[in-house]
């Protein structure tokens, strides 16, 4: 066990686990921060994408040692009234069905975005084929990165 | 306007709440941090009043309309109480939605499942809001002492007219609900509709889009203790011994030991199939914990012995089942299969001399299709909550049969159903699997040992290979052709493991003179269990691909194909009993035909096209594939659909994109096969799911309007689409896909 000050949505917060737990878990199990998820445990499937200082990275396959003072957001923190504009065109696309993946769709959407401001659809498809939809919303969530993509332009 | 009786026989429909409290309180609150902003709070009602157990209204007019069944991405809990509010006659925006609790004195079929959700969901939602506004008015009537004939509603509002009083639902609502729920009740003209056939966003967005706590995996407790098991690594296998002395002291670990899962004598009902009658549970403070335990532990499998079980199916009389011993492996299967590809099997329906048609035929065409077990692959792993008591229990979770597995749970637990408290958490996706709730009986079990609260998940692994799969199955279709290349007979040969996919009614049953349909099971101790459209997410993939090859071999267009056949089948049906209605089958293949430009000269564009009928709607595919860089690519799938009224037709776009999507996905990539009675996959590193490259790029779903009662929708959309494929990877390639995935043929290298 050994302790850790992590930053997460902008806080400093202290726990005390074995080094080598995965993020996703640290997350879900000591701070109740649980719009994270599991799909796989082998970063196949995207469900727990967090943002760790501007990229998108498979929370499951972070060990909480390798964090150091990068900064995590989580889905919880990516807005702080759920209105980013990757929010809202998901919203205004109606994108989810069972919703399980949809954080993760999110998380890995608003980093390309931030990096990518108008990407085209081959680098969407390109950044998005590691996050798996199994209700197949596919065809939303690339109108819903288009039209976050607009968006973001325009404001 | 309809009048109807709100009671069948001693069966009322709608029924106030007797429990203290109304029942719809939970005794805990499970989603704690689903905290409301203020704005939320301050416009909600200081009072809520009870018209019945859909529909509560607040004194400040806002209604809360309880969604029945359980939500996992079919958009039945925004759907569902559209129904209710429509005849409720109050405006959408006025409406809170709120998950009903598992009560089957309120509520009926509070199930996911066979697409019937809506269907059979209509008139009691429909009645449940007429029976509201009837109180609301009658409250009205008696207020003002006038007849309740003159009292009319608009959005949320009363009126007398000659009067000139006005009075809105939340001023009545307290008087509402002392009148008693009537007898009959009038609904609306379909024409009358103002919110069912108006698109409504996903009730649930905003919470999914901002990582709330919705799901069964997001259950927590204070106090809670994590549990995982580890079940036999083979199909065939079972607890010989364990040694747990060293991960006991491992840190975080509270207890090991294993749980006899359903007893020997345990009588099943139909959705308590259970592969691993034991398996070790890992009990632990923190998942990570549990996880590393999980992977220390030595446990000693050795092979069953072949056994029977007592077995209560969803319908018809009970049986025996013998489940063999050995080790199974899908080389074996596909052998002993296709050894029955020419043997004779139960006759399920006969027309005509069809063995006189062949004889006499002209050309025969034989092709045989097979298709390979497959894993639901939920996004959400499965899981489940139980704190156990003596003589109580509080459980929580994703399930699609809530009703059913709470009785499996009471004769498990010895606890009685009264006594148990099942929260329906949403569902991280079900598509049959949720039905089966083999690891809410072991969540119970381990927390009932433990004394604790516990919450029991299942890693991938242990969720991909823990059986519970669609079948492997295969089909011979045989036609014959006269010397004027018309279609004299079908044969159909179908079986699977251990399930037959045959459905002999459906088309092209009615359609052809000579008809016959044989059927045949191979028993395994695989376990099997619905998946998506059960048995039609194959059948059609054959038939629709044989079709085309008949039309191909005949030189007809395959949409004039299948619509000459469909004419037949409604002017002059063959045999006593067809499933589907002809009409409504030719209307969505005319649909496709118009909304796809089937007859564009675009050469770049490879088309394939399909229809099916199932879980009593029709859906017609044109699939566009175009090659790109030497590779199919699919491009567009247009889709025509007839579910009878569409409730929240966006809504209903999504749920049948997803099923194209679904189906390609499947129809490409899915496949489970064993060795010795070992899954070969057991996460998505082998286990390929669609990705969103790999989906079309557009899709067009078109609905026909009509004023039938609404039919389903979940499901429809899967079966065909894997034969629209088929069909235009054909016109691409030269190639015809005959065996599932289409991607283990060599020949394609998408």
């Amino acid at each position: 066990m050994a302790k850790f000050n992590l930053k997460i949505n902008g806080n400093i917060q202290e726990v005390d686990v074995d080094p080598n737990t995965p993020m996703l878990w640290v997350l879900r199990d000591h701070f109740q921060l649980v719009g994270t998820k599991y799909g796989c445990g082998i970063a196949q499937c995207g469900a727990c994408t967090v943002h760790l200082g501007d990229n998108a990275v498979r929370s499951c396959q972070l060990p909480v040692s390798a964090v150091g003072d990068k900064a995590i957001t989580t889905i919880e923190g990516l807005s702080e009234n759920g209105d980013h504009p990757v929010q809202k065109a998901w919203l205004e696309v109606d994108v989810p069905q069972c919703g399980y993946c949809q954080a993760g769709q999110i998380m890995t959407a608003s980093a390309l975005l931030k990096k990518n401001p108008s990407p085209s659809d081959a680098e969407i498809e390109s950044a998005m084929d590691g996050n798996i939809c199994r209700c197949g919303t596919y065809t939303r969530i690339k109108k819903a990165v288009k039209l976050a993509a607009v968006e973001t332009e325009n404001s | 306007m309809t009048v109807v009786k709100t009671k069948i026989g001693r069966r009322s429909f709608i029924k106030k709440s007797t429990l203290a409290g109304g029942g719809l309180v939970l005794s805990f609150n499970w989603l704690e941090s689903c905290k409301m902003t203020s704005e939320e709070v301050s416009t909600l009602p200081k009072e809520w009043f009870k018209l019945n157990g859909y529909v509560k209204v607040g004194d400040n007019g806002l209604v809360t309309i309880m969604s029945p069944n359980p939500e996992g991405g079919q958009g039945v809990k925004t759907a569902m109480p559209m129904i209710v509010a429509d005849e409720l006659d109050i405006e959408w925006k006025e409406v809170i939605v709120e998950q009903a609790p598992l009560n089957t004195e309120l509520y009926r079929r509070q199930f996911i499942g066979g697409s019937q959700a809506i269907r059979q969901g209509w008139n009691g939602l429909r009645m449940a809001g007429a029976t509201a506004r009837h109180m609301l008015k009658e409250a009205a009537a008696k207020t003002w002492d006038v007849s309740i004939k003159e009292i009319t509603t608009k959005t949320g509002m009363l009126h007398h007219v000659s009067s000139n009083r006005s009075a809105s639902y939340g001023e009545m609502a307290s008087v509402a609900a002392m009148v008693p729920v009537p007898e009959e009740v009038a609904l609306k003209e379909i024409g009358d509709f103002n919110i069912i056939g108006t698109s409504q966003k996903n009730v649930d967005g905003q919470n999914i889009v901002t990582g709330k706590p919705l799901f069964g995996l997001d259950t927590y407790k204070d106090g809670m203790l994590t549990a995982m098991i580890v079940h036999p690594p083979a199909f065939g296998m079972q607890l010989k011994s364990m040694d747990s002395t060293a991960i006991k002291s491992m840190p975080g670990i509270q207890d090991v030991f294993s749980i006899k899962v359903l007893d020997d004598d345990f009588t099943r009902q139909h959705f308590d199939t259970c592969a691993f009658l034991e398996v070790v549970a890992i009990v632990g403070k923190s998942t990570w914990e549990v996880m590393k335990a999980k992977k220390a532990i030595s446990v000693q499998w050795e092979p069953i012995e072949s056994y029977s079980e007592e077995r209560q199916p969803y319908r018809g009389p009970r049986q025996t089942l013998t489940i063999p011993a050995g080790l199974e492996s899908s080389e074996v299967h596909r052998k002993k299969m296709s050894e029955m590809t020419t043997r004779q099997s139960e006759v399920v329906r006969k027309d005509g001399n069809p063995e006189l048609a062949f004889k006499n035929a002209a050309n025969v065409i034989e092709r045989t299709y097979t298709a390979p077990f497959l894993a639901h692959n939920c996004m959400e792993p499965m899981n489940f909550f139980a704190d156990v008591k003596d003589g109580s229990a509080q459980l929580s979770g994703p399930l699609q049969k809530a009703e059913l597995t709470e009785l499996t749970l009471a004769n498990r637990l010895g606890i009685p159903v009264e006594q148990i408290d099942i929260h329906m958490t949403r569902l991280g996706g079900g598509y049959g699997r949720r039905s089966y709730a083999n690891w809410a009986l072991e969540a119970a079990l381990i927390s009932k040992k433990m004394k604790a609260p516990v919450k029991l998940v299942y890693t991938r692994e242990d969720d991909m290979t823990g059986g519970i799969y669609r079948p492997t199955y295969q089909v011979t279709y045989k036609a014959a052709l006269d010397s004027k290349n018309n279609l004299t007979a079908i044969h159909i040969n179908a079986g699977g493991i251990p399930e037959s996919p045959l459905y002999a009614d459906r088309f092209p049953a009615g359609a052809v003179e000579n008809y016959l349909a044989e059927s045949w099971t191979l028993n395994t101790n695989i376990t099997i269990g619905s998946f998506r459209a059960p048995r039609s997410n194959f059948m059609a993939s054959a038939e629709q691909s044989f079709l085309d090859e008949i039309a191909e071999t005949i030189d007809k267009d395959p949409i004039e194909f299948r619509l000459e056949l469909l004419e037949k089948a409604k002017n002059n049906p063959v045999g006593e009993k067809n499933d589907y209605d002809a009409e409504r089958y030719a209307g969505v293949l005319n649909l496709v035909k118009e909304k796809s430009d089937w007859k564009s000269s675009d050469a770049s564009l490879h088309r394939g096209v399909a229809a099916y009928f199932c879980h009593n709607s029709y859906a017609a595919q044109v699939l566009d594939v175009t090659m790109v860089n030497g590779k199919p690519v699919v491009q567009k799938v247009t889709c025509a659909l007839d579910c009878g009224i569409v409730v929240n037709p966006d809504g209903a776009k999504n749920m049948a994109e997803g099923g194209i999507v679904d189906g390609i996905g499947n129809a490409l990539f899915g496949e489970l096969t064993f060795k010795n009675g070992v899954p070969e996959k057991s996460n998505f590193d082998t286990y390929r799911m669609i990705r969103m490259s790999e989906a079309p790029k557009e899709i067009d779903v078109h609905f026909v309007k009509n004023d039938i009662d609404p039919t389903g929708l979940g499901e429809p959309t899967f079966p065909p689409i894997f034969a629209a494929l088929a069909n235009a990877l054909y016109k691409a390639t030269g190639k015809r896909y005959y065996r599932q995935p289409f991607l283990s043929e060599e020949s394609v290298n998408a």
